[in-house]
């Protein structure tokens, strides 16, 4: 049988007045987007067009001065590697073992439904709550001071959440058919994690984990909180000395400053050559999170590409 | 009710069950189960889906265990040692070193088609490299995959077809030297070619291996099975030589299902 004329003729209409919403949903999409990135784009050249005059060499390895022409991030760049790498040291271990603890050995009841929702809520708890906990415990109660470790240990614990949470996404995408596959050969709990889960979901781990320090990189509230100096015109000790044993830890007790700090300390300031400064620095800060963002995205897809279920 | 019988041809039996029942939790999934797999002989499992047939299987090396409120009862004997393999005091990772199992969907490891092959024997701690490289092409050899592979044997799994990577998965589970072969509706996801294949495999791999099957697929049981036994709701309905099931079942409900009355 054939469709009369008219009946082809409606159906087409009616094609036509069902795809015209598409269009319109993905048009609100595209803007959408396109103004965020705009938003971006347009703060991230401002800042760049604003501290234009403050890239120079030595912006990268003067002290902060009281003039603004000669003042440098080296102690903020320096303080923020120095406790990124206690941050490091400290959420990666806890982080992605409290996630493998919880995925794959913790009996499924409501202590661990619990530890669970608190996990979750923990990373939600706004960060100077964190930059208050950590000023009350380490450095009254440790007595850790108002030092690098206490920043690192700060921020660690702010991006824990973050590392579990994302840890246990990326082992919960395993297929169960490989746990059993494991295990069907005779594998242990322990082999089969080292061997398969751990292996397979690094991706995503790498990803929690590069994501959840760049997040840290820019907190500012905790470590303002726990009393980093907004003025340091010094180094930690060098970690690396010429007498034996070689390795030197006192940069853990070093006063420090981080590069959101010395951003603020720039801002606040009345001359606005200072803001010049900031900016400069804005942008580094900026430039150095997108860096790592596109770390992360990269070491997903190279290390996925193996990948595939 | 119904009482299994023993196959008429009398044959050395290398596992049975003997009043076995199964429990994920309160639900009863198997009822009195009592079957007799012949060494070096091909048993098949079928029945409609929900029957137990898979719970079985999975029962005959404790996959049960890696989920929590699963309960065994009554025996499941692996000969010669009478070793009971659903006892508690039998370790699940022994009973798993001694029977392997092939799954529905080919599930290789996403690494090299040699590590995948060689991954049992890294578990019990073998690192000599000439004991690995024979038992690779053993066991690729026995899986009819080594000519396929010989010359790329460091290549990743998933560059395999689907039929390949299923016989590879067999080849791992032939390179634990295992005493039964538990196959898990093996074709369920393979294009005809690669089923044909794989039940060739099977009848040439019955020589030195014991094997039980699951499969919703009756051609299949009755092409590639000595025995067969058919499950309904947790029971087995009857157990028999294969050819005497296919053509004479002495039980209504297994004769509906063969001739396709239901299932």
């Amino acid at each position: 049988m054939s469709l009369p004329a008219e009946e082809i003729a409606a159906i087409r209409a009616n094609i036509a007045s069902r795809k015209t919403r598409d269009l319109i949903f993905t048009s609100i999409g595209v803007l959408c987007l396109a103004l965020a990135l705009a938003t971006i784009a347009a703060l991230f050249v401002d800042m760049a067009i604003t501290g234009w005059d403050r890239f120079r060499p030595g912006f990268f390895t003067d002290f902060p001065s009281r003039k603004a022409v000669q003042a440098g991030i080296l102690s903020a760049w320096v303080g923020s590697l120095a406790v990124m790498i206690v941050t490091a040291v400290v959420a990666i271990p806890l982080g992605v073992a409290a996630g493998i603890w919880l995925e794959e050995y913790a009996p499924k009841h409501w202590i661990t439904d619990v530890i669970e929702i608190n996990i979750n809520n923990l990373a939600g708890v706004p960060s100077i709550i964190y930059g208050l906990l950590a000023l009350g415990l380490f450095v009254y109660t440790f007595g850790l001071g108002q030092s690098v470790q206490t920043a690192g240990l700060t921020l660690a614990l702010l991006i824990l959440p973050v590392v579990i949470v994302s840890t246990r996404e990326a082992i919960r995408s395993i297929p169960q058919m490989i746990r059993e596959a494991a295990y069907g050969l005779g594998a242990t709990k322990w082999q089969t994690v080292k061997d398969h889960i751990v292996p397979y979901s690094l991706p995503g781990i790498l990803t929690g984990i590069i994501l959840g320090l760049s997040r840290a990189i820019g907190e500012t509230a905790p470590i303002i909180t726990i009393g980093a100096l907004t003025f340091i015109a010094f180094l930690p000790p060098s970690p690396i000395t010429d007498t034996a044993p070689f390795l030197n830890f006192e940069w853990l007790k070093a006063p420090f400053t981080v590069m959101p700090i010395q951003i603020f300390n720039w801002t606040s300031r009345p001359d606005s050559a200072f803001h010049q400064n900031a900016a400069a620095a804005g942008a580094v800060l900026v430039a150095m999170t997108l860096a790592m963002n596109a770390l992360a995205i990269w070491l997903r897809y190279r290390l996925r590409k193996n990948i595939k279920w | 009710m119904n009482t299994p019988k023993l196959p008429p041809t009398p044959t050395k039996i290398k596992a049975e069950t003997k009043n076995f029942n199964f429990y994920y939790g309160d639900f009863h999934a198997l009822k009195n189960i009592n079957i007799q797999l012949g060494e070096n002989q091909v048993t098949a499992l079928i029945g409609p889906s929900g029957c137990g047939k898979s719970t079985l299987l999975r029962s005959f090396n404790r996959m049960h265990d890696l989920y929590a409120g699963n309960r065994y009862e009554g025996e499941l004997i692996l000969h010669p040692d009478d070793t009971n393999l659903v006892d508690p005091r039998v370790d699940p990772i022994e009973v798993r070193m001694r029977l392997s199992m092939v799954f529905q969907k080919p599930n290789p490891f996403p690494k090299s088609i040699y590590e995948n092959v060689i991954y049992g024997q890294r578990v019990r701690g073998v690192t000599k490299r000439s004991v690995l490289d024979d038992k690779v092409e053993e066991a690729l050899t026995n899986a009819a995959l080594w000519d396929e592979v010989k010359h790329r044997l460091h290549d990743m799994a998933f560059a395999l077809s689907g039929g390949q990577q299923q016989r590879l998965c067999i080849a791992r589970a032939l390179a634990t030297d295992p005493e039964v072969l538990l196959f898990d509706e093996p074709t369920s996801a393979l294009d005809p070619i690669a089923t044909a294949s794989i039940e060739e495999l099977i009848d040439e791999l019955k020589k030195k291996v014991t094997i039980l099957i699951v499969t919703h697929n009756m051609q299949q049981a009755a092409r590639v099975s000595d025995y067969t036994a058919y499950m309904y709701l947790g029971e087995m309905i009857e157990f028999g030589v294969t050819d005497e099931i296919f053509i004479k079942p002495k039980d209504k409900r297994t004769e509906d299902y063969i001739t396709g009355r239901f299932g």
